[in-house]
């Protein structure tokens, strides 16, 4: 059996919705949390976990029925800046965009800092300046300064 | 060049030709500051003062400032006793206070406030302390002190006791690495300046010694800064008295200074510069606390437009 043949039996292509693909190899359920996709959601979802590709392991994730809102995006960008994102209608790829990683979140993480002001009750959203090193997502928050650069995922609003 | 409605957050935001500005303003200031016979640059105008912890000499320094420059001065008065024993935001009180002052000056005990109040406010902020964050107007006192009791331009400089929480002392090494300086560490391990803050320093050229006792750096410092060492960061009292007395300033340790070495410390001090020190021709602290009020003038001139 060819090598294509193999994948088409992990996981079936979608009609229409999203496939999540090169998400950082562990970061699946991650994405899965920042879309808000538990057990009693509706709609078929399908994963992949440690998927061999020509970079070594990746996550994929396929979501029936369910097209991606930019906040949604920034976020999974964050955790998995590799990660592409294909629309797909009529079982048909119509649109392949890489997660643009941005240069500016707000709402998106909560500061690690607990004497940060934007952990208090103050009118505002948390807000973060984003930055590549050597590979690794690094935000900086806008009001304390304080930078986080190790899982990013358990900060995620 | 125009600071007019800018807010004073972090040195970060100054280039060295802002911080010469200032400096040459302040200095334009500080005969005002000696007379103590006034003038009224800013009659008329009112500095909302929010300290939301205390910290006497700044606040001080600040409605002097004021004062002597024929200003007013509105206070917030104690915490418990304001809205803010209430629940009220810190914007809602910066939206407030703004209505009613020229300028706000603002101390708070969490890291990013005056960054906060600088988003609410439609009159400048001037942070005089968040938390472990920025105290800029410390950083100008310290710098004006330098440039008046000795030189700013390749500064050899010994900084001492608690480099690693110490702010003060993060923001002097930023603003002098514009001057090219030789900056000396003296600090007991459980307090040393952080890695990233000398890896910043050296790539900007600085050059950056970190020497054992302060008796080996005094023989070639033009400056040492002082640092109070907090007894709360040692958790064993006997490890902080051996520390305290390891780093104490008197008379003996100065045997080998320079004579044009000046010693300065942002006060108030507890055991780290004997009062025997006081005398002698290198204690700079009491001139430095003085030079907060004329730079404070200048900060408070430039925000509000009274000069460019
Ligand atoms: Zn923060």
């Amino acid at each position: 059996m060819s090598e294509v043949a193999k994948k088409e039996i992990r996981v079936q292509p979608i009609c229409s919705g999203t496939v999540i693909d090169h998400i950082t190899a562990g970061q699946a359920l991650n994405v899965l949390k920042i879309l808000g996709i538990t057990g009693t959601s509706w709609g078929i979802v399908s994963i992949l976990i440690n998927a061999p590709s020509s970079y070594g392991k990746k996550d994929v994730v396929k979501i029936e029925g369910r097209e991606l809102v930019s906040s949604e995006v920034d976020k999974i960008s964050l955790i998995s800046p590799g990660a592409t994102i294909n629309i797909i209608r009529d079982y048909d790829v119509q649109e392949k965009n890489q997660v643009g990683i941005p240069s500016h979140v707000e709402g998106v993480v909560k500061c690690i800092n607990p004497n940060c002001i934007s952990n208090s009750n103050e009118p505002i959203e948390s807000k973060f300046d984003v930055n590549t090193r050597e590979g690794k997502i690094e935000l900086r928050c806008g009001y304390c300064e304080r930078v986080i650069c190790e899982n990013i995922a358990d900060h995620l609003l | 060049m125009s600071f007019e409605h800018m807010h004073i957050i972090s040195m970060k935001e100054f280039t060295r030709d802002m911080i010469d500005h200032v400096l040459e303003v302040a200095e334009e200031m500080e005969p005002i500051a000696r007379s103590k016979s006034g003038s009224d640059l800013l009659k008329g105008k009112v500095l909302g003062v929010l300290f939301f912890e205390p910290s006497t000499r700044t606040r001080m320094s600040f409605e002097a400032a004021m004062m002597r420059l024929g200003g007013e001065v509105l206070s917030l008065g104690s915490v418990d006793a304001s809205s803010v024993a209430k629940g009220e935001t810190l914007a809602d009180t910066i939206r407030v206070v703004a209505g009613y002052s020229n300028a706000i000056v603002l101390r708070h005990p969490m890291e990013g406030a005056a960054r906060l109040a600088s988003e609410f406010s439609t009159v400048p902020i001037l942070n005089a302390g968040d938390g472990a964050g920025h105290h800029p107007t410390q950083t100008f006192l310290d710098l004006y002190t330098i440039k008046r009791e000795s030189h700013l331009e390749g500064l050899k400089i010994a900084l001492a006791g608690d480099l690693k929480y110490g702010r003060t002392v993060h923001s002097l090494c930023y603003a002098l690495s514009f001057y090219g300086a030789e900056i000396t560490l003296v600090s007991p391990p459980e307090l040393s300046m952080p890695s990233e803050i000398i890896e910043d320093l050296k790539k900007k050229n600085i050059k950056v010694i970190e020497a054992d006792s302060i008796e080996d750096a005094i023989q070639y410092v033009e400056v040492l800064y002082m640092t109070r060492i907090q007894k709360e960061r040692f958790p064993d009292p006997a490890e902080y008295q051996k520390v305290a007395n390891r780093l104490q300033i008197t008379p003996e340790v100065l045997k080998n200074a320079k004579e044009n070495l000046r010693i300065m410390h942002p006060l108030p001090r507890t055991n780290e510069i004997t009062p025997r020190v006081d005398e002698t021709p290198h204690a700079s602290y009491f001139d430095q606390s003085f030079y907060g009020v004329p730079i404070r003038m200048a900060l408070l001139c430039l925000v509000m437009g009274v000069f460019e």
